[in-house]
């Protein structure tokens, strides 16, 4: 658990799907993450330049940069086990 | 509802369109694609859709200064650069220009994990940025149905397709939404449903073993269009469309006159040769010279500086020239001096319709004023008699637009299937020209008829056909007891009548000399005649002057007697005896 996650979460405006998404992104990462982690909020209203790098297209996308292999998830994160096997955090390994 | 629609595309008047730049197609849709809508292209895998479209936007943004946005999900942006540079296209400056925005859309489901609600604000985010930044009004999504590969959630997609679309009429952009063909509908996803302005079909079909692209406009909402399917072609310089059948014959047509290069064939025709823009057919069995008279019409035509394109379906242009060397034509030099172009390929290399697309896109590069196709009865072993004609329809009408007087040669053999083809094509031609072997006499000899002439009084005659190093000739009919003669049997012939001619003449000669030495003769005999007359003549003179003088010199004596005798009264009786005399 030595790994440091840097996440980036891409929105267009505040959609409720976006406010969903960095409320479940922000407890998530609190409960399983504590400290190792940074959190990007990217507005591609006000940047949208930074669409292509990414490769976004669905919105909200939560885009797990850093530990390798980089991972996107994409949709309001409502759903916890997928997010945790998306993010490569723990929970499932322990569950096996 | 749809009742509605119209009404609305009529009350408009008239659908504005956006000219695609790509050869042909503007002819069919009338105009172009519709502009700011959305358009669908569909078709299978390799049907050219995805360089359909990008033919698209490079035309928009080179020849109509709009620049476009090519999102592509699924070729990456080098590859798709490369794919094109083999037409040409050079995607790289004109995206330095910013004339073309490329943008990949990777789509990769092994990446993705989707967890809840969301939407494809991204994308449009996306589209958006790239249109604004470079001011596009141009746009293709190739092909949008991969976002279905790479997400589950297809409520989502369809909504948001449905809005995508609706987005990217709201931009005011004309639009082209690729679609792999499904097994039933159009499309795989059913795109067609979004996309309701404008839908084109492209298929790639085999037949025969040899493939056809085909084009075909299913709808066009507010617009005419044509309704055939319409070959293409994907070359060099991208794709061409050909509209096939022009749909009026009231084509413009010319009394100039080209001459066939053969001058005996020229007054037989009644005219000094063909007329300028018409067609002609030179059919004949094997080896009776249908190549030699293309040539030399084209050797004519060059001297004329007028421009060929010579269609080979046989030989290679080195072997023709090779060949028509041998009868005195020289097709290298009007090669040289660029009045002579050849155009050789196999027929077997692709199907009819690319042939005729082929065919097209070399005359108006070129813009030639006569064309030669030798021979068009190889083009069966790629198509149907049917198909043949049909193709050589298009052809000529075509041709006959644009002034161009063509000859084709057509091979016949002497069988009933083959006859047809003749009779198939030749209801097409303005003129028609049959060479025929004559096999008599234990060799075999050529003679030519024109089989028909349009607007001529061509000569209903056979001419022996004779190829000589010289050139071509016809020989004027050789009438005699036994029929047409030709070959060594008319040299025998007109040997006999010289030999009888020179004969004749001798003879004829002989008697002259003998009438002039008669004359001679019956002159000198004249002579002799009028001598002795002559000669008689003066002898009756003579006696007749003797007399005279003897008359006046007794009658002197008389006077001098009476005189002496009467003394001086001897005049008187001079007098009365003169009176006497004349009163007698």
């Amino acid at each position: 658990m030595d790994k440091f996650y840097e996440l980036r979460l891409y929105v267009a405006g505040k959609t409720t799907k976006s406010v969903i998404a960095l409320q479940n992104l922000k407890k998530y990462c609190e409960e399983h993450l504590q400290g190792k982690y940074t959190i990007e909020v990217i507005d591609l209203l006000v940047q949208p330049q930074l669409a292509e790098g990414d490769q976004i297209f669905a919105i909200p996308t939560l885009v797990k940069k850093v530990p390798e292999p980089v991972r996107k998830i994409i949709g309001d994160l409502s759903n916890e086990e997928k997010v945790l096997v998306g993010l490569d955090i723990r929970p499932l390994a322990a569950n096996r | 509802m749809a009742l509605k629609k119209q009404s609305k595309a009529i009350s408009s008047k008239e659908l504005e369109k956006v000219l695609t730049g790509i050869s042909g197609l503007d002819e069919i849709t009338l105009g172009g694609l519709p502009k700011g809508r959305p358009s669908l292209i569909c078709g299978e895998a390799g049907a050219g859709k995805t360089l359909f479209s990008i033919e698209f936007i490079v035309k928009g943004a080179l020849l109509y200064n709009e620049p476009g946005v090519f999102m592509a999900f699924e070729e990456k942006a080098d590859e798709l650069k490369v794919n094109v540079a083999s037409l040409g296209f050079d995607l790289d400056s004109l995206e330095r220009e910013k004339k073309v925005k490329i943008d990949y859309v990777h789509i990769d489901r092994t990446e993705i994990e989707e967890t809840g609600e969301y939407d494809l604000e991204g994308l449009f985010i996306r589209l958006g940025y790239a249109i604004d930044s470079i001011g596009a009004k141009r746009v293709v999504l190739d092909t949008i149905e991969n976002l279905f590969s790479g997400l589950t959630n297809e409520a989502v997609l369809r909504s948001e397709i449905r809005r995508l679309f609706q987005f990217l009429k709201s931009k005011g952009v004309t639009a082209i939404i690729t679609g792999e063909k499904g097994e039933k509908t159009l499309t795989r996803q059913g795109l067609e449903e979004y996309v309701s302005d404008c839908v084109i079909l492209l298929d790639h079909r085999i037949i025969n073993q040899i493939s056809t692209r085909r084009l075909r406009i299913i709808k066009y909402r507010g617009s005419v269009h044509g309704t055939n399917e319409y070959p293409f072609l994907i070359d060099d310089d991208g794709i061409s469309v050909l509209p096939v059948t022009s749909l009026r014959l009231n084509k413009e047509v010319s009394t100039a006159v080209v001459s066939s290069g053969i001058e005996a064939l020229d007054k037989s025709l009644g005219c000094n040769g063909f007329f300028k823009g018409s067609s002609i057919l030179v059919s004949g069995t094997a080896g009776t010279g249908k190549t030699s008279v293309a040539a030399s019409f084209v050797h004519a035509a060059c001297k004329n500086k007028s421009k060929c394109l010579f269609f080979a379906f046989e030989e290679s242009p080195q072997q023709i020239i090779r060949n028509m060397r041998s009868i005195g034509i020289d097709l290298n030099d009007h090669l040289d001096k660029g009045y002579l172009e050849f155009f050789a390929s196999r027929p077997t290399l692709f199907g009819l319709e690319m042939h005729l697309v082929a065919i097209h896109k070399a005359i108006k590069k070129f813009k030639p004023a006569v064309v030669v196709l030798d021979p068009i009865t190889n083009l069966e072993t790629i198509g149907s008699i049917s198909e043949v004609k049909a193709m050589l329809i298009r052809l000529i009408d075509y041709l006959q637009e644009e002034q161009i007087t063509v000859m084709f040669t057509a091979l016949s053999i002497n069988n009933a299937i083959n006859e047809q083809t003749d009779e198939v094509v030749s209801s097409l031609v303005d003129a028609w020209i049959r060479i025929r072997d004559i096999e008599d006499n234990g060799e075999r000899n050529r003679g030519l008829y024109i089989m028909k002439s349009r607007g001529m009084k061509h000569s209903n005659q056979i001419r022996e056909f004779v190829i000589t190093d010289e050139g071509l000739n016809l020989i004027d009919v050789y009438l005699s007891d036994d029929g047409v003669l030709t070959g060594s049997a008319r040299e025998a012939r007109m040997l006999i009548e010289k030999t009888g001619k020179v004969i004749q003449e001798q003879a004829l000669s002989r008697k002259d000399r003998e009438i002039i030495r008669k004359k001679r003769v019956l002159e000198a005999k004249i002579e002799g005649l009028r001598t002795e007359f002559e000669s008689i003549e003066e002898e009756l003179n003579k006696v007749y002057v003797e007399e005279e003088l003897k008359k006046q010199i007794m009658g002197s004596a008389l006077e001098q007697m009476t005189e002496l005798r009467k003394g001086s009264s001897a005049i008187q009786p001079k007098k009365s005896k003169l009176h006497k005399k004349k009163g007698k």
